[in-house]
């Protein structure tokens, strides 16, 4: 896969002297569904903004498509689709006027028939006479969705999008996500839902206090640093674990029913073999045996902490 | 050029126009309507002609110029300034937009709705008054040329402003009184010399003066200096504006 972003050397330091981003090299490759993730205040709103032009970076530089976004903002921006974080629209415009006004200013003459097919991919067909102001939180944010959408970009870039929106229109939105991959646009997303990123991303970025940890292929990234554990259902509960298997550091849970082993899945030797067999002699019978993998989130969490 | 951007804009400025049309249309035309009946019927049929021109004609130029002032600022600054408050500036500053066309759809559609303004105020005026238009074209130009530049000054305020308070300041402030003693209501003559002279300083009697030698063919400042002082006024409120999206203030972090 091409570049379609190239982000080289940006800082950005607010007049405040609150440095918000350190330094942030980072690609994205055309097509893909890339999740920029971190704790509140790392800085992801503040890099979405410099891309789109709304921030002036302190040094560094983004290209788009290969153009300069500083010295090339026309065409850089007419490439680029944002749905912001706040919820904010012409609250008495009309769903049909203001998706039809952004496509305007993205330099986009009237197309009547793809302002139709967004708002109908985004269930907003029937809301299209309708004010905002009296649209749901949900709803708005389609329009803002919709919006972006208008001028037919090739980068999308959500910023929270599903933050205030319920299961089923989350659901929905993702499914217009996938969609819109198919179609070869370009995603960029904040969420504060991992488990979406865990879903969704084909790469996931962590920021945080203004540095990028890291940036890994989401499989990969899974795999790596991913603790997976062996949950052993027992046929007779246990009080205490028994001295003989202490060295497997293993955890009582559910009133000693069960016995739960963390192991590290790329290490050279799980240990599983050596904790079975002592899990016999031990005369330790277990009736159902199941694993599982730490979720993005634990890998999240962890990565944060150990940065702090 | 962002030829559709600017249309966008445009049209978009003039939809919110309609949807307040009490507001910004009938409230001013009853305001002017009530100024003819009280300065010119009223008050006016005990003043004299002044410069050979009945008292409620003479200040047809000037109630004209009120509003135009008026509406060509607070329709811009609110324009630009509305968007700022509720956030969706965003969008503005997010697409690709050089300064230039941001201000054209801007000030275009701001200046367009004062000089409709204007002309209906100067239809509602002959309702009251008999109107002679010495110099039709010259009319319409300064009417436009006004337009332009205090809709540019609205739009920079409009940048400028942080609340709804300071958006309010300004014209009643600054643009009010300027009108008020930029003789609207009188001819410069009738001042003792020293404030004749302090009255050179205010900007609002060039584009009176001019505006009114339009109607009459009399002026209290020659109608080539005035031409000059509003091109100089438009200047200054293009280079504030050029300066404002040069740095970004107000406007991006």
């Amino acid at each position: 896969m091409s570049q379609i972003i190239s982000i080289q050397g940006i800082s950005k330091t607010y007049k405040s002297g609150f440095q918000a981003l350190k330094n942030i090299d980072l690609d994205i490759e055309k097509g893909e569904i890339f999740a920029l993730l971190g704790p509140n205040g790392a800085g992801k709103t503040t890099l979405i903004s410099i891309i789109c032009g709304i921030v002036t970076p302190s040094s560094g530089t983004v290209t788009v498509g290969g153009h300069d976004i500083i010295t090339d903002y026309r065409a850089t921006r007419a490439m680029i689709g944002l749905v912001p974080q706040e919820l904010t629209a012409e609250m008495f415009e009309t769903v049909w006027a203001t998706v039809s006004h952004s496509r305007g200013l993205f330099g986009k003459w009237p197309n009547p028939s793809h302002i139709e097919k967004v708002l109908k991919d985004l269930a907003l067909w029937d809301k299209k006479d309708s004010k905002l102001m009296t649209l749901s939180g949900g709803m708005k944010r389609r329009v803002l969705i919709a919006k972006a959408l208008s001028h037919e970009p090739q980068v999308l870039f959500l910023d929270e999008p599903t933050a205030g929106v319920d299961v089923e229109l989350r659901n929905e939105m993702w499914e217009l996500v996938k969609h819109l991959r198919d179609s070869g646009v370009t995603i960029i997303l904040t969420t504060h839902y991992i488990q979406e990123a865990e879903d969704m991303a084909d790469r996931i970025g962590v920021i945080n206090k203004g540095e990028l940890v890291l940036v890994e292929d989401k499989c990969e990234l899974m795999h790596k640093l991913g603790r997976k554990q062996l949950t052993l259902e027992l046929h007779d509960p246990i009080e205490t674990i028994p001295v003989s298997l202490e060295q497997h550091q293993l955890i009582i849970a559910k009133d000693g029913n069960e016995l739960i082993y963390t192991y590290d899945s790329q290490g050279e030797r799980t240990g599983i073999t050596h904790l079975l067999t002592d899990l016999a002699e031990a005369g330790i019978r277990f009736k159902d045996l199941d694993t599982s993998q730490s979720s993005l989130e634990e890998i999240f969490v962890d990565l944060v902490r150990r940065d702090q | 050029m962002n030829l559709p951007a600017v249309i966008a804009i445009y049209k978009f400025e003039m939809a919110r126009w309609t949807r307040t049309l009490l507001q910004s249309l009938v409230s001013p035309v009853i305001a002017t309507s009530l100024y003819f009946v009280v300065f010119g019927a009223a008050i006016g049929s005990r003043i004299t002609e002044i410069d050979g021109v009945p008292y409620g004609a003479f200040i047809v130029p000037g109630l004209i110029m009120l509003n135009l002032l008026t509406q060509s600022v607070a329709n811009a600054s609110f324009g630009i300034y509305f968007p700022r408050f509720t956030g969706t500036i965003y969008e503005q500053l997010s697409a690709p937009l050089s300064p230039v066309e941001i201000v054209t759809g801007y000030v275009g559609a701001a200046a367009t709705k004062s000089t409709i303004l204007a002309l209906i105020i100067l239809a509602t005026a002959t309702l009251f008054v008999d109107l002679r238009i010495d110099h039709p074209a010259w009319m319409v130009f300064f009417l436009v040329l006004t337009a332009i530049t205090f809709s540019v000054l609205g739009f920079v305020l409009g940048l400028w402003a942080e609340s709804f308070e300071q958006l309010q300041l300004v014209p009643l402030l600054v643009i009010t009184p300027l009108t008020f003693l930029g003789g609207t209501f009188y001819s410069l003559d009738v001042l003792p010399e020293f404030w004749q002279k302090v009255s050179l300083l205010n900007p609002v009697v060039y584009l009176v003066s001019a505006f009114r030698w339009s109607f009459y063919g009399t002026s209290d400042v020659s109608v080539q200096v005035s031409l000059a002082m509003i091109g100089l006024f438009l200047v200054l409120c293009l280079a504030a504006v050029w300066w404002v999206f040069k740095t970004g203030y107000r406007l991006k972090s």
